[in-house]
């Protein structure tokens, strides 16, 4: 790996890898677009982006990124543009496999802040954006896959306000809510990837990113994290997939 | 968890349809002026605004309300941008209903919503998108409410006051989005006939579901066509003209924000005026409302303070993604 990989790079790298070609993924905009648009061009040609503004099957143009989920940047060359509420029903329907978000605040089970800080949703001692569609991206996809910077702020023991619905509180409880399909099955971060025990729901480390160790892992975490019965260490990404991905972002509007 | 300021009433679909009922459904004459359109919004009065974020969006209309200086509007739109903003810093608004607010990434979390909602003179009432959607949908149809699968577990589902419903089939439990019916619809569209008829070109977002949801729809629209062209392409037409109540013609009706296929949004703006902002807090947009809304007395005047030469590159770089 070359020692100029930013944090955002190795994230987009690491993203895309997770997607298979023959599948659909609902992306964000920011470093999933990228991941999307990466894994398309790269390994996953038949793979078909949906982006909430409602958009299908769009390529992508290099260095003009879209910066919102609806304008026209985002639909370019798309092969549909179905109603806001009709991208979401795809999903809803089960067309969609994975849902490839971004989040504030992170739990042990996956659960998702985006909405505010403190304790009084009336109240807030920070207000944040909001959901858009990140609540039904967690809930209607089949699989979520979450793309964050790997801070200890970001992942705390228990987030303010659940905007989207990871595990809940885990042993059951997603089910219990009425959430019958999918779950967080990942999280994509600067430093690993983090996968959960399949009974009790709770986070652990899969993957150490090269020459980042568990105990690094640990030390940026908020909360305990148990580890996967065999740990191993990602690929570093290769020159391809860094030119390719640098190519997309020549502005380094996600990048940075 | 609540706030007085939530009204349940708004999907009430009994009373709902009795106002459509009452009201004239012409396919006559719906042409006027931007002003005469805009003076339809009464103070207290629920808006639902079409577009979504910076696409689409009737900033003409939000901007002539504006100019009025209503009182104690309830604002939904399902991504709320800078109109949103605007709406805040003038004071028109009192509670907003939307699944995310901001301008986009590049520029942070919203400032101005921030201020508003965290010193408590803005209630924010979140949904998630689909849910918002799925209000408009419901509307729409006539009915109280949707089954969905969405919302469930969060605390989202405990904000707007959502309740579940088993399924009296597999008894599953779901999640009953309630209808929402505004008082006025606002949207602006590529192409109209004098009579109502809209069509719209690219993203629809969710502008039909508005228009049938609401009580009163006020349209701007980039072009007018005659009543033969809608009828050569009645396909395209997404607002059937019963349900329009004022149409008016101003071309580049969102800008700064985009017009699919016809003009890009302007990001170097929404720099500037994100720029103002950190560095002079509330008051820059205090300035911005004064130069851009107050001051110019037609969308014209207002467009100079562009340029044709900006507007001319926006354009370029629209035809650039789309033609």
């Amino acid at each position: 790996m070359s020692a100029s990989v930013n944090a955002a790079e190795l994230l987009a790298v690491m993203a895309s890898r997770q997607l298979r070609d023959d599948t659909t993924v609902f992306a964000g905009v920011g470093v999933p677009l990228l991941a999307a648009a990466l894994a398309c061009q790269r390994h996953a040609p038949r793979l078909t982006m949906i982006i909430e503004g409602g958009i299908i099957g769009p390529e992508i143009a290099p260095g003009r990124l879209p910066i919102s989920t609806n304008e026209m940047r985002a639909g370019r060359r798309a092969t549909m543009l179905p109603a806001i509420t009709d991208a979401f029903l795809f999903a809803q329907r089960g067309f969609v496999d994975v849902g490839f978000m971004g989040g504030a605040q992170i739990d042990r089970y996956g659960n998702i802040n985006t909405s505010t800080l403190g304790t009084d949703y009336w109240k807030p001692k920070v207000r944040l954006p909001g959901t858009g569609g990140a609540n039904d991206i967690a809930s209607l996809c089949r699989e979520v896959i979450i793309v964050t910077a790997h801070e200890k702020r970001r992942f705390v023991e228990k987030v303010d306000f659940v905007t989207s619905p990871g595990w809940l509180g885990g042993d059951g409880s997603r089910r219990r809510a009425g959430l019958l399909f999918g779950g967080v099955s990942r999280v994509v971060t600067t430093l690993g990837i983090l996968g959960f025990d399949g009974e009790t729901r709770s986070m652990r480390i899969e993957a150490t990113h090269p020459g980042v160790t568990v105990e690094e892992i640990r030390a940026n975490t908020g909360f305990p994290l148990g580890l996967a019965p065999e740990v191993v260490v990602t690929e570093p990404p290769s020159d391809d997939e860094l030119a390719m991905l640098r190519a997309l972002d020549p502005e380094r509007r996600f990048l940075g | 968890m609540g706030d007085p300021r939530l009204k349940p009433a708004e999907h009430d679909f009994v009373a709902a349809r009795r106002r459509l009922e009452a009201k004239p459904k012409s396919a006559g004459e719906k042409l006027t002026t931007l002003e005469d359109a805009a003076r339809r919004v009464r103070d207290g009065d629920h808006v639902a605004v079409g577009g979504c974020l910076f696409s689409r969006t009737p900033l003409a209309l939000v901007r002539e309300i504006l100019r009025a200086r209503p009182r104690g509007l309830t604002l939904t739109r399902n991504l709320m941008c800078t109109e949103g903003e605007l709406m805040m810093a003038a004071g028109a608004v009192e509670r907003v209903v939307t699944a995310w607010m901001s301008i986009g990434l590049p520029w942070g979390v919203s400032k101005v919503m921030r201020h508003y909602v965290e010193t408590g003179k803005v209630a924010m009432e979140e949904w998630s998108h689909l849910a918002l959607g799925l209000r408009f949908r419901a509307a729409a149809m006539g009915l109280p409410f949707l089954p969905a699968l969405t919302m469930l577990g969060s605390d989202l589902a405990g904000v707007g006051g959502m309740k579940t419903i088993q399924d009296p089939y597999s008894g599953e439990t779901l999640a009953a989005v309630p209808a929402l019916f505004p008082d006025v619809a606002l949207l602006h569209v590529h192409r109209a006939d004098r009579f109502g008829n809209c069509q719209v070109d690219g993203y629809p977002h969710m502008d039909g579901d508005i228009a049938r949801a609401a009580t009163t729809v006020l349209v701007t629209t980039e072009e007018l066509i005659s009543e033969d062209e809608t009828r050569r392409h009645p396909d395209r037409t997404v607002i059937p003209g019963f349900a329009v109540d004022a149409l008016a013609l101003v071309p580049w009706g969102s800008f700064p924000h985009e017009c699919y296929g016809l003009y890009e949004a302007d990001f170097d703006h929404f720099a500037e005026y994100t720029a103002a902002i950190d560095a002079r807090g509330m008051d820059a947009v205090g300035e911005y409302l004064g130069r851009y809304v107050y001051g110019p007395a037609t969308w014209d005047e207002y467009l100079e303070l562009f340029g044709g030469e900006r507007l001319a590159l926006q354009r370029r770089r629209a035809r650039d993604l789309v033609g």
